[in-house]
């Protein structure tokens, strides 16, 4: 029961992009220890001036 | 120099008896399906049919001929690293779970276009759009998507424009970019279109539309300030208001601000210009991104309600196979006959330009491995021709009569239910002045007649397939609404989107004679070709909305041809890189498509140019009308000399635009031409922007399912990984919950 649970939470979390911020702090920390990490905040801003900057990125097609 | 051939032997399988078997029934099950579409004939017959044919036929290609692509022809290669692992940055580039990146493609390619062109198509009968939905996405659509997403993948990513310039060259690729902004315009006025004649005189979805503002806004101010990133909270939130707020219509539509919100076709162009060009400068945070989670999720929702819908109801449909029209041209939701306007009018879930957009922009940078381009760009086109199908299906299960009361023109139809009945009777079907007004009733809608654009017709459709399912008639005008909703939504979406990318590509284009314009924080630039661009759109739109020959009858072929026109941009970059890497004898996977698209979109654009036929031609149009003018004489359905001289100048600026891509189309194809003969009589000269081969430290399964053999690497590598660093992507079978482990593998290495 608990499985499925996590299951659903995983993919759940992959598909609506919500694991975003967990998966760059897991990346940072492995890749580069000693970098500081971006509050979420920091984070979540970042990622929006960079669709700011470039509108392509995640553009959807009608 | 020819790209490197895979340095592994494939993997090949046994064929055993069982899968001989399997495959062989749903041979059967698809073959059924289409005898039983072929030979029936004036009766009507049960859309479980076309679901047969439809889905027997996407099991049997993705099978077999997606596998021959990415095997033979493309040679996949999976010891090969793709960008997402190479650059791995944690954001951007990050190797993707295949099942997570199938999700996260579908959703970027499927949108509204693919609800709209089956049913315009529709009034030529349910076989044509049938057969050239599966068909084109098979042998067109799908490939597309899949080989632009492979030579992008080998490309760090680039777009379509960037391919087209590197491996065409700089003129082949200019033409690219203007094709691109083009359709964008014509795109974003289209769908735009479809929103307006779907909300004119509807009090109900106005108020609901309108209603999507506040939220999304509330959504967005939730989502930056009080609790950055919490996606999955704000969208639960943003879901219940939305389904308030279709609720909430009703009410409105029944009380005194009924009023208010019953807007005319021209104050809904206002509105929708006013909006187009607010949220396109307003920041991403406020509008943009949380409308695109809550598009997102009731655009998969619907589908998925969609899908099962239909499998449990399976309708009738009513709609003849092939209506007169298909020969004679004479529709009148569009003109002209089967060959080339069917391939015209279907473009999204057949083949679609646009595709090769996503499949060169956001896809190829998340990809773990190069074998799951098969799954991806294939698999998720398969979806949404679907998708397409399941548009067929709403729009040819209501009455035929219904079906062409709503999609004529108003010149057409007359303002009353009984003109619109008589001209009804005149196309060969018949409905009577009161079913038109119960119809009308049943959905809460003060008048149906001309609610041209596919979205209202789509929405009755699905209220009658929900409705049969849950809730009963009582429920019929809620999923209506619903369904104009989640159009409208999406629609919304990428006015704002589009019109950010318009913008974007001006700037950059300007830039070049002006610098500042370049720099996307000036706000005076960015409010001065935001303007540019939702002025282009706002003309067409307005055009659309006052054309007495009606709207979307003039501007959808327009959309057509310009869509298929980047579908030929597309397949003509993928058949040069075919031939430059030394696959020439493969090169017709991708040139036969290509040949067939040049084929449809020029005798299109070549009869709305040329043609003698008033109704088809644009010149020939303007002239009948221009000496109309000239005589003094008020030719119908224009209703005044202002009518006329409407009708003149759009049938030029229409004509023009559809020399403009022919044009565009001949200078893509001459350089492509002209690259391919040079690489073929010289292979040593051909030169190629692929990325160096770097060896691949992931582990991963091509398909859906991991197979035997895929399931064994992954055992090995895995005891290795999780004794090693232990921070593979999801690749620790412990702790992410993946379901069956097979979400891939980084080879353990111990420290980095």
């Amino acid at each position: 029961m608990n499985s499925l649970a996590a299951q659903v939470r995983y993919w759940w979390r992959e598909l609506s992009g919500e694991a975003v911020y967990d998966r760059y702090v897991a990346h940072t920390r492995a890749c580069s220890p000693d970098a500081e990490i971006l509050s979420r905040r920091a984070f979540e801003r970042q990622r929006m001036d960079a669709r700011e900057a470039d509108p392509r990125e995640g553009f959807r097609c009608c | 120099m020819p790209e490197s051939a895979p340095a592994t032997a494939r993997s090949t399988r046994r064929i055993t008896p069982k899968s001989i078997v399997i495959w062989t029934l749903v041979a059967l099950v698809g073959a059924v399906g289409w005898g039983v579409l072929a030979l029936s004939r004036g009766e009507e017959i049960s859309a479980a049919w076309v679901l047969a044919a439809a889905l027997g036929s996407y099991a049997i290609a993705y099978r077999f001929y997606s596998k021959f692509i990415a095997d033979k022809v493309l040679k996949v290669d999976k010891t090969r690293a793709t960008p997402a692992e190479r650059l791995d940055n944690g954001v951007d580039f990050h190797p993707t779970d295949r099942r997570v990146l199938f999700g996260h493609h579908f959703a970027a390619i499927a949108g509204a276009g693919p609800l709209v062109g089956p049913v315009l198509a529709a009034q030529m009968g349910y076989l044509p759009g049938t057969i050239w939905i599966v068909a084109g996405v098979i042998f067109a659509g799908a490939v597309q998507d899949m080989v632009t997403l492979f030579f992008s993948t080998r490309r760090d990513g680039r777009s379509l424009g960037q391919m087209a310039r590197d491996e065409i060259g700089p003129f082949g690729g200019a033409a690219a970019l203007v094709a691109v902004f083009a359709i964008m315009i014509i795109l974003l006025a289209v769908l735009a279109l479809v929103i307006v004649n779907a909300l004119a005189h509807s009090p109900w979805g106005v108020f609901s539309i309108a209603m999507t503002i506040p939220i999304a806004l509330f959504m967005g101010f939730y989502l930056r300030i009080l609790r950055p990133g919490r996606v999955t909270e704000v969208s639960v939130i943003g879901v219940a208001l939305l389904l308030l707020a279709i609720v909430s219509g009703s009410w409105v539509a029944d009380s005194s601000l009924a009023d208010t919100f019953t807007l005319e076709p021209g104050t809904l162009v206002i509105w929708m210009v006013v909006y187009g060009f607010l949220a396109s400068v307003l920041p991403v945070w406020m509008l943009l991104a949380p409308r695109d989670y809550l598009s997102t999720f009731m655009k998969v929702g619907t589908i998925v309600l969609l899908a099962l819908g239909v499998v449990i109801a399976l309708p009738n449909l009513k709609m003849p196979a092939v209506t007169e029209f298909a020969t004679s041209g004479t529709g009148p939701v569009f003109a002209g006959s089967l060959f080339p306007f069917v391939f015209i009018t279907i473009a999204c879930g057949a083949l679609s330009g646009f595709h090769a957009l996503v499949s060169s922009g956001t896809t190829p940078k998340m990809i773990q491995k190069e074998t799951q381009v098969r799954l991806v760009g294939y698999g998720s086109m398969l979806t949404e021709s679907f998708v397409a199908i399941m548009a067929v299906i709403a729009a040819c299960i209501i009455e035929p009569g219904l079906f062409f009361a709503v999609n004529s023109p108003a010149g057409f139809l007359g303002t009353t239910v009984d003109s619109a009945s008589q001209a009804v009777h005149s196309l060969g079907f018949s409905i009577s002045p009161e079913e038109l007004t119960a119809a009308a009733k049943a959905v809460e809608e003060p008048t149906l007649l001309s609610k041209t654009g596919g979205a209202p017709t789509f929405a009755l459709g699905m209220s009658e397939i929900f409705s049969a399912v849950i809730g009963g008639a009582g429920l019929k005008a809620f999923w209506y609404h619903f369904a104009i909703m989640f159009e409208a939504l999406f629609i919304l979406t990428t006015v704002d989107a589009g019109t950010r990318v318009g913008r974007f590509m001006l700037q950059d284009t300007l830039g070049n004679v002006w610098k500042p314009l370049r720099d996307v924080s000036w706000k005076p630039g960015v409010w001065l070709t935001s303007a540019v661009v939702v002025g282009g759109w706002g003309y067409f739109l307005w055009v659309g909305v006052h054309d007495p020959l009606g709207g979307i009858n003039q501007l959808f072929p327009l959309f057509g041809i310009a869509n298929q026109l980047l579908a030929a941009v597309a397949l003509a970059v993928c058949t040069t890189l075919l031939i430059k890497s030394g696959r020439l004898k493969w090169a017709w996977v991708t040139a036969v498509p290509l040949f067939w698209d040049v084929a449809v979109t020029l005798t299109a654009s070549w009869q709305k140019i040329f043609s003698d036929d008033p109704k088809v031609g644009f010149f020939a149009q303007r002239s009948v009308y221009q000496d109309g003018i000239d005589a003094g004489k008020v030719l119908p359905p224009a209703k005044s000399m202002d009518d006329m001289s409407t009708v003149v100048t759009n049938s030029t600026v229409d004509g023009v635009l559809s020399v403009l891509f022919a044009v565009l189309i001949l200078i893509v194809l001459a350089d492509a031409t002209r690259v391919c003969v040079k690489a073929i009589r010289n292979p040593g000269t051909a030169k190629l922007s692929e990325t160096p081969y770097v060896e691949s430290k992931v582990v991963a399964p091509a398909g859906l399912w991991a197979t035997k053999e895929e399931k064994a690497e992954l055992a090995a590598v895995g005891a290795a990984a999780s004794s090693g660093d232990g921070s593979g992507p999801s690749g620790d079978s412990d702790g992410d919950g993946d379901s069956d482990g097979t979400g891939g593998v980084r080879v353990g290495t111990g420290a980095r």
